[in-house]
């Protein structure tokens, strides 16, 4: 579901609730909304293994029933892996940092790994995005705290025949938010690196940022105090 | 909770998503290619034997909440040996990425190339689609020509309203089918699974001919069209024995026995529609004399009250739609709307689903309905149809509403706590003159001065909107001509002034119009002959793409096509639209039989001249306009007097079913 844009997904989320009876906790007002907040959300043709959201619901409900409901009623290709009961806290606040991974067809690894090199030597790297506020200009280097070219072997999802480079990045949550396409844009700033082919980007996860420079799991705190959910 | 997004759908041996994919990410909103609806079907194309593409010619966010193609892809996928998939036309920067790496149209379900299926069915609501078929077949493949075509390329079958004159699109489809299509595509399906059972005996010829035989799939390459010197049409004979003379329209009777769609389709991608739509009733009679729609779909067939209920309770269980529209050509005429509404809104009272009705009546009644489909919270806008400014006018289109009707209602409306109404007029109208248009104003100017008098506030809104007239085939006004489109201009642009002409009044009042160009193009598409296939090909080979989209839409380059293709034949885009026909004129789609019979159709534009009205045949006798008789139907309509059975509230979360994994 790589083509799904933020709000396709938030449309097909408040159908699915209504199509599972999740007993949802309505706004107030004239015209009513489901309570619902997401967690930065993946830009659009970006695939992800790790999105999250809260839930704000009327009256308490079984967190495996209601993940094996809502998994039941989404469309193939969302699923639902975990629910948890909120132990309180915004679960915006808890992410700090996102782990991608980049596959770069037809891109010799060798050449990605110079780039990445030359990429790293330097202390900002300037690039430009149009955003809703006009095409701006800013930092990619700095919230780039991890930035790796992985050895191919490491399953390149597609033809195994075409060589293709995988780039795996962990990037800090800054305002504006520096996406994996502006660290492609960043290398080509510093390299000229440029991808014949559509790279294709997947989120591995999102999280609070450990000492390690890690991302931990953003449901950690929930899970410790309540007794239900796992995997 | 997280939800992972990369689960794979599986992909099919034919798939074309390999190379569809990476273009993806350099298009505008790639979701509408990528499918994967819920309702959506895939199944095994080797288990198949009839294989089905279906098509509705504009942009995945209209084509999809289609009805039309929703009901056939369900009915035909519930056959187990039967598979059918969608596809909608694609936007000009996709088509430019496929055109430059050789990636054919495809099918949103399974990415299947639509050459590989063996129908590939259309369906055509406006003929603004005709430059969007071509390009998908040009993009599957296929020759343009269906001569030119062999037994490797699909039979290209076009249905919906605009097939009851296929003429223009007569060279690029091989078949057409006219009218009700749940029945016809289970027909065409069994005439195709015997062909290939018999091994496909005389090729794709002999596969036509089956067809034509059956007297309700008309195939345009058996009929020869020949003309006078003149330019019009001398007759429309079969070229071959045993094609029928005339090809009748399909009528299917009894809609309770055709719940569909009871899987509507839910896209992730964000739609015209966002609802579940329930057909309340089939055909109209209340004979507006410019409506193409209420003329070919008659006799009234409704579906019984405890249908509805059922449908609309499965529906929304099933696609999580929290809207519901009743659909049908004058809703608030169906037998037991009254306690439809109600029975609804009570059932759904304090959930959030919404009730609307597209009903445009003008009488108190239709406010009655809106005011008990609003008891959720939730005011749906009110909208009026008169149609015409005059009395006069309205004699003349069989529009049954005095201006004190009008007024009342309204106010009614206004005194029931509507702040905004909206009230639809035609411009263009057979005999309108500029005194007709203009009248709107008054009535505008009323209706707000009346509202203002009577809630004694000056928050209240009117917005009138103005649709061009485009005569169509199988009304009374097929025989009428066009009004140049300078005229129509003119005409838009007093009115604007008239209902300025006072700034309070004008103030509470908006105007919405469309331009006259885009009419006359429409009017020569609707009412044009096979000569009008060559100004198609044209405008679509200089780039017309989306005609329906005013962005898309180029009035000069139909304007020059035609002034380049049509001398060749002695005519010109004048002759198709601004002129009169006369009695005797052969007409283009007269060997298509809608049941309508000529000569009534003839006498009630003889009524219309002489300001005439018709009575609507479910209140008063059958007026003879030939339909059931030579259809073999009749009028179907209750009271059944049945209530809608109450709805068991089930608590609790619920496991649903249908996302197919
Ligand atoms: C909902 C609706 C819309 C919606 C949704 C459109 C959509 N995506 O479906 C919106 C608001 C977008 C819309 C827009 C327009 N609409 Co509209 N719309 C309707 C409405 C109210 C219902 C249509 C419907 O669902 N019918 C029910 C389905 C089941 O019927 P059906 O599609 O005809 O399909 C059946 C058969 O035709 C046949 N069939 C259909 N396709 C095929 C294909 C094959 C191969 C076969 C064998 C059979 C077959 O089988 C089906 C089942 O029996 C009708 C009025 C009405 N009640 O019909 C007007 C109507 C169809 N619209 C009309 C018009 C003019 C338009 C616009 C051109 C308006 C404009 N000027 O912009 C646009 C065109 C949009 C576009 N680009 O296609 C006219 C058509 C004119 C005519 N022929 O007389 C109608 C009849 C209204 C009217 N009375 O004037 N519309
Ligand atoms: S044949 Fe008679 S009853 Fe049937 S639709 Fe026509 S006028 Fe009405």
């Amino acid at each position: 579901m790589r083509f799904t844009s933020h709000r396709d997904f938030a449309r097909a989320f408040e159908r699915a609730l209504r199509r599972a009876g999740v007993p949802v906790a309505f706004s107030q007002g004239f015209t009513p909304h489901p309570k619902i907040s997401y967690a930065s959300a993946a830009p659009t043709g970006v695939a992800s293994e790790a999105e999250y959201l809260e839930i704000g619901l009327r009256e308490p409900v079984d967190a495996e029933q209601l993940r094996a409901a809502l998994d039941a009623a989404l469309s193939p290709g969302l699923d639902v892996l975990e629910v948890v009961v909120a132990a309180g806290g915004g679960l915006a606040d808890r992410i700090e940092a996102s782990h991608w991974r980049i596959e770069l067809p037809q891109v010799d690894p060798d050449i990605l790994a110079k780039a990445v090199a030359a990429f790293s030597a330097v202390e900002e790297v300037l690039v430009e995005r149009m955003t809703k506020q006009g095409r701006r200009t800013f930092d990619a280097r700095a919230a780039v705290i991890g930035i790796d070219v992985m050895s191919p072997s490491a399953t390149p999802s597609g033809d195994p025949a075409v060589p293709c480079a995988i780039l795996e990045l962990v990037v800090r949550q800054v305002t504006p938010s520096v996406r994996p396409d502006d660290v492609l844009s960043g290398l080509r700033v510093v390299a000229g690196l440029e991808p014949p082919v559509a790279p294709k980007v997947i989120r591995l996860a999102q999280g609070p940022l450990t000492a390690q420079g890690a991302i931990g799991d953003p449901l950690d705190a929930d899970r410790d105090g309540a007794t239900i959910g796992g995997r | 909770m997280s939800v992972p997004s990369t689960t794979p759908r599986p992909v099919a041996a034919n798939s074309v998503w390999p190379q569809l994919e990476p273009l993806l990410p350099q298009v505008t909103k790639p979701i509408q290619y990528v499918g994967g609806e819920l309702g959506a079907v895939v199944k095994d194309w080797d288990s198949a034997t009839v294989r089905w593409a279906l098509m509705y010619p504009d942009a995945y966010e209209v084509g999809l909440p289609n009805q039309g193609v929703q009901i056939l892809y369900e009915v035909l996928n519930e056959l187990p040996d039967v598979l059918a998939e969608r596809t909608y036309a694609v936007w000009p920067d996709l088509e430019a990425l496929m055109r430059a790496q050789g990636v054919p149209q495809f099918t949103v379900d399974a990415h299947r190339p639509v050459r590989d299926f063996d129908l590939f069915g259309i369906s055509f609501a406006t003929e603004l689609g005709y430059t969007n078929l071509l390009t998908a077949i040009d993009l599957a493949g296929v020759p343009l020509l269906a001569a030119d075509r062999t037994d490797a390329d699909p039979v290209i079958v076009a249905g919906g309203h605009a097939a009851f004159n296929p003429e223009p699109i007569a060279d690029f489809v091989d078949a057409a089918v006219l009218g009700d299509g749940e029945e016809a595509v289970l027909e065409i399906t069994t005439i195709v699974r015997e062909w290939k059972a018999e091994g496909c005996p005389g090729g794709r010829d002999e596969l036509l001919l089956r067809l034509a035989r059956t007297e309700s799939v008309y195939v345009p390459r058996f009929y020869d069209v020949d003309y006078l010197p003149d330019g019009r049409i001398q007759r429309v004979v079969p070229n071959r024995a045993d094609v029928p003379f005339r090809v009748h329209k399909r009528t299917t009777m009894d809609l309770d026995a055709w719940p569909y769609p009871k899987k509507p389709l839910v896209p992730l991608a964000e739609t015209v529609h966002e609802r579940y739509a329930v057909e309340i009733f089939r055909g109209c009679t209340r004979g507006c004399r410019f409506c193409q729609a209420g003329m070919i779909t008659r006799p009234v067939r409704e579906r019984s009250i405890t249908t509805v209920g059922q449908m609309v309770q499965q529906g929304l269980e099933f696609s999580g739609f929290h809207e519901v529209g009743l659909l049908s050509l004058s809703s608030a005429d169906h037998s037991e709307i009254g306690d439809m509404c109600s029975g609804l809104a009570e059932q759904y009272q304090g959930t959030n689903v919404s009730l609307s009705l597209p009903s445009t009546r003008v009488d108190a009644f239709n406010i009655d309905l809106a005011q008990e489909l609003s008891r959720n919270g939730r005011r749906t806008g009110l909208t009026f149809a008169p149609e015409g400014g005059s009395e006069r006018i309205r004699k003349v289109i069989n529009k049954m509403v005095s201006k004190e009707d009008l007024i009342r209602t309204v106010v009614t409306a206004y005194t029931n706590g509507w702040r905004q109404v909206k009230l639809y007029f035609m411009c263009g109208l057979p005999t309108e003159t500029d005194a007709d248009v203009l009248e709107i104003a008054d009535m505008a100017h009323e209706v707000i001065r009346a509202g203002r008098a009577a809630t004694g506030s000056k928050d209240i809104r009117c917005t009138v909107s103005i649709g061009g007239f485009v005569p169509k085939p199988h009304t009374p006004f097929q025989w009428a001509s066009m009004e140049r489109p300078e005229v129509i201009d003119h005409r838009l642009k007093l009115l604007k002034q008239a209902i300025n002409a006072d700034r309070s009044l004008g103030r509470a009042i908006g105007y919405r119009y469309h331009d006259g160009e885009p009419s006359l193009i429409e009017g020569l598409l609707s009412r044009g002959d096979r000569r009008v296939g060559a100004v198609i090909r044209r405008v679509w080979e200089q780039g017309g793409r989306f005609d329906g989209w005013s962005e898309h839409f180029s009035y000069q380059r139909w304007v020059d096509a035609a002034a380049e293709v049509l001398p060749g034949f002695g005519v010109d885009l004048d002759w198709y639209t601004t002129r009169q026909r006369d009695e005797l004129e052969v007409l283009p789609w007269d060997h298509l039989d809608s049941g309508l019979d000529k000569d009534w159709l003839w006498q009630d534009w003889q009524d219309s001249l002489g300001e005439y009205e018709q009575d609507d045949c479910r209140w008063t006798p059958c007026f003879d306009c030939g339909v059931c008789p030579t259809m073999d139907t009749e009028i179907q309509i209750g009271p059944t007097g049945r209530k809608l059975l109450p709805l068991t509230p089930v608590n609790g979360l619920k496991l649903p079913t249908g996302a197919q994994q």
